[in-house]
């Protein structure tokens, strides 16, 4: 106690020296030195942001103060471009939103429309549209992945999964004819069945494809250079990813188990069997190994959508909204006439409004489309995901070095066409 | 007439055991009456399953809170929110759609307000969910909805100097000049 107590008193004495020395001006306080703050910009384009939107940083040396995002700079107005089309032109944009899982996006809105419109589409088309959604998740999730990988300095993992995904890019070709912004599926179903060549090549790509994560697993998940770049790099509680609307993988990283193939099934998701896999601190480690696990349950319910493929017809009898095939509309009178109604915007939709989401491949993708009625939407709102969780990204990174603001902004799959629309 | 009510009582009962979401709804709109009282909500439908209620600016913040820190249906995430506009409501030209849902009970509610294009003022949920904040300033952006109490209520995805709200029905996508194209032809 008295040592303490002598401590303590020689403690003073210290202090109130040193105070006087400062206030003399003799020796630099704290303040002096904050008055030395770096601004960095982050972007607008810069290669480890991986799309175009700026961070203005305050850095004190090689911490992080503040930093205020600025994005809106490929903003195309969808929103305004899409109450001028009638609704079969507006899958091409939402290709532009996430072109990472462009197919996710294409079956969202198609299923928006179905949902107003009330159409039922048949089994087979909707395996065959989880198919496609779940092959534009796993290669969401390789990018993500692979990038956070070559970020973080490795860039061996990146370069073998593109091949996989070249060879997914090769099956939605023989899907929808387009690679990228794909365009897939018709308002009522599918455009046309699977050929066999795709499914040839499914069949092969299912075969080879888990040797290969299973190699990308090895290279990374236990690394010891990896995991000290990204375990506790950019967490955030699971309160705080709620407060901040988080959805999809970088909420589940949080240890919420939230995920809308399960909690409001769409497209026969409830006839597959999979896992939600959750994380625990919402770091960036929990965000890649949610997604390594995501794409083993992807490929999980390939396999079943795969070997459990329905017979019948791939897209809905429902003329007054899905075209007629092109050999029909120059034989036969109907089929003119429905194809020449659907071109041209005629058909009849209800009056109404319908809001309807999808797991997209960063989280709950939603439509909120309002129709009077008329051959465009009155009204229609995106919900991106990304637009919404990003704004976390100041408080997620501030304190932290700029190398872990990098490797956070990587892991959370901010995709700049979904987050400027 | 009593023999109707009875009846349709009825209707809605055997209504809300083959539709649980119905049924969810119902628990759902009675909560709200309970908590805000009946009078709060006008234009109650339930399109596509989801409920949907009308409210009036001056409530908004009070029902969204409220709902937040309730724990029977727990209504604790902000899907969405966006601005609306329908120019020929005299007195209630603009409008804010917001989304709620409940994680725990998978139940949505949606709710409007409408208001003035003259006085487009609103309350900001700023400091209910963090997550307002965007989706504020992107409502502001396209359609000059203030959200009082904001703290940092400017542009988000148009550039700062643009003196309009490009998403209100006055400003036509194709350029309005033009004859050759009309209207027919061209969707709106």
């Amino acid at each position: 106690m008295a040592v303490n107590d002598t401590l303590e008193g020689t403690r003073k004495i210290v202090e109130s020296a040193q105070e006087q020395q400062h206030n003399s001006g003799l020796i630099p306080t704290l303040n002096d030195f904050s008055q030395e703050l770096t601004t960095l910009n982050l972007g607008p384009t810069h290669p480890a942001t991986h799309g175009i939107f700026q961070n203005i940083l305050q850095m004190d040396g090689e911490r992080i103060i503040s930093g205020v995002p600025t994005i809106g700079y490929i903003h195309r107005a969808f929103e305004k471009i899409a109450e001028r089309r009638p609704f079969y032109q507006i899958t091409p944009l939402t290709d532009r939103m996430n072109y990472c899982s462009s197919p996710i996006n294409n079956m969202g809105w198609h299923m928006t429309v179905e949902k107003l419109l009330g159409v039922t589409v048949p089994k087979r088309a909707q395996y065959m549209r989880v198919i496609a959604m779940e092959l534009a998740r796993i290669t969401d999730h390789l990018i993500c992945n692979s990038i956070l990988g070559v970020d973080t300095g490795a860039f061996t993992g990146f370069l073998y999964v593109f091949q996989e995904r070249e060879k997914v890019y090769e099956i939605y070709e023989e899907i929808c004819g387009a690679r990228l912004t794909t365009n897939m599926g018709r308002v009522g179903g599918m455009e046309r069945d699977f050929s066999d060549v795709a499914i040839q090549k499914l069949r092969d790509w299912l075969k080879t494809f888990p040797a290969v994560m299973k190699e990308f697993e090895t290279l990374f998940n236990r690394n010891r250079i990896f995991m000290d770049r990204v375990v506790n790099v950019g967490p955030i509680t699971a309160e705080k990813a709620l407060n901040y609307g988080f959805t999809g993988p970088n909420l589940r990283a949080a240890g919420v188990d939230y995920d809308v193939r399960v909690m409001n099934p769409y497209s026969s998701y409830e006839d597959f069997d999979f896992e939600i896999p959750i994380g625990t601190k919402g770091d960036t480690y929990d965000r890649f190994m949610v997604r390594n696990e995501e794409i083993w349950q992807s490929l999980r319910i390939i396999n079943q959508a795969l070997e459990n493929l329905p017979e019948g017809p791939f897209h809905a009898d429902a003329p007054h909204y899905y075209l007629p095939p092109k050999q029909a509309v120059y034989q036969n009178m109907e089929a003119l006439i429905y194809h020449f109604k659907i071109i041209m915007g005629e058909i009849e939709a209800p009056v109404g409004e319908v809001y309807h989401s999808v797991e997209g491949g960063n989280g709950e993708l939603g439509f909120y489309l309002v129709s009077d009625g008329g051959r465009t939407p009155y009204r229609l709102h995106f919900r991106r995901p990304c637009f919404i969780y990003y704004q976390a990204y100041p408080e997620m990174v501030v304190g932290s070095s700029l190398s872990d603001a990098i490797v956070t902004l990587s892991s959370m799959n901010v995709i700049a066409g979904e987050l400027d629309a | 007439m009593a023999e109707n009510t009875e009846e349709s009582a009825a209707a809605q009962e055997t209504a809300a055991i083959q539709d649980p979401q119905a049924a969810k709804n119902a628990q759902l709109l009675a909560l709200l009456h309970r908590l805000f009282g009946a009078d709060a909500f006008t234009d109650v439908e339930e399109p596509y399953g989801m409920l949907t209620a009308t409210t009036t600016r001056e409530r908004i913040h009070e029902i969204i809170a409220g709902l937040q820190q309730e724990m029977e249906l727990q209504l604790h995430f902000l899907t969405t929110m966006c601005g609306i506009h329908y120019p020929e409501n005299e007195g209630k030209e603009l409008g804010m759609v917001y989304h709620v849902h409940s994680l725990v009970n998978n139940l949505r509610l949606r709710l409007k307000i409408y208001f003035p294009i003259a006085d487009p003022t609103v309350p900001t949920l700023t400091d209910l969910y963090a997550a307002a904040n965007w989706m504020e300033r992107e409502a502001y952006d396209f359609y000059g909805i203030i959200f009082t109490g904001h703290p940092n209520l400017i542009r988000i995805l148009n550039v700062e100097d643009m003196d309009y709200y490009p998403m209100r029905r006055e400003y036509a996508l194709e350029d309005g000049t033009r004859e050759d194209k009309t209207d027919l032809f061209f969707g709106r």
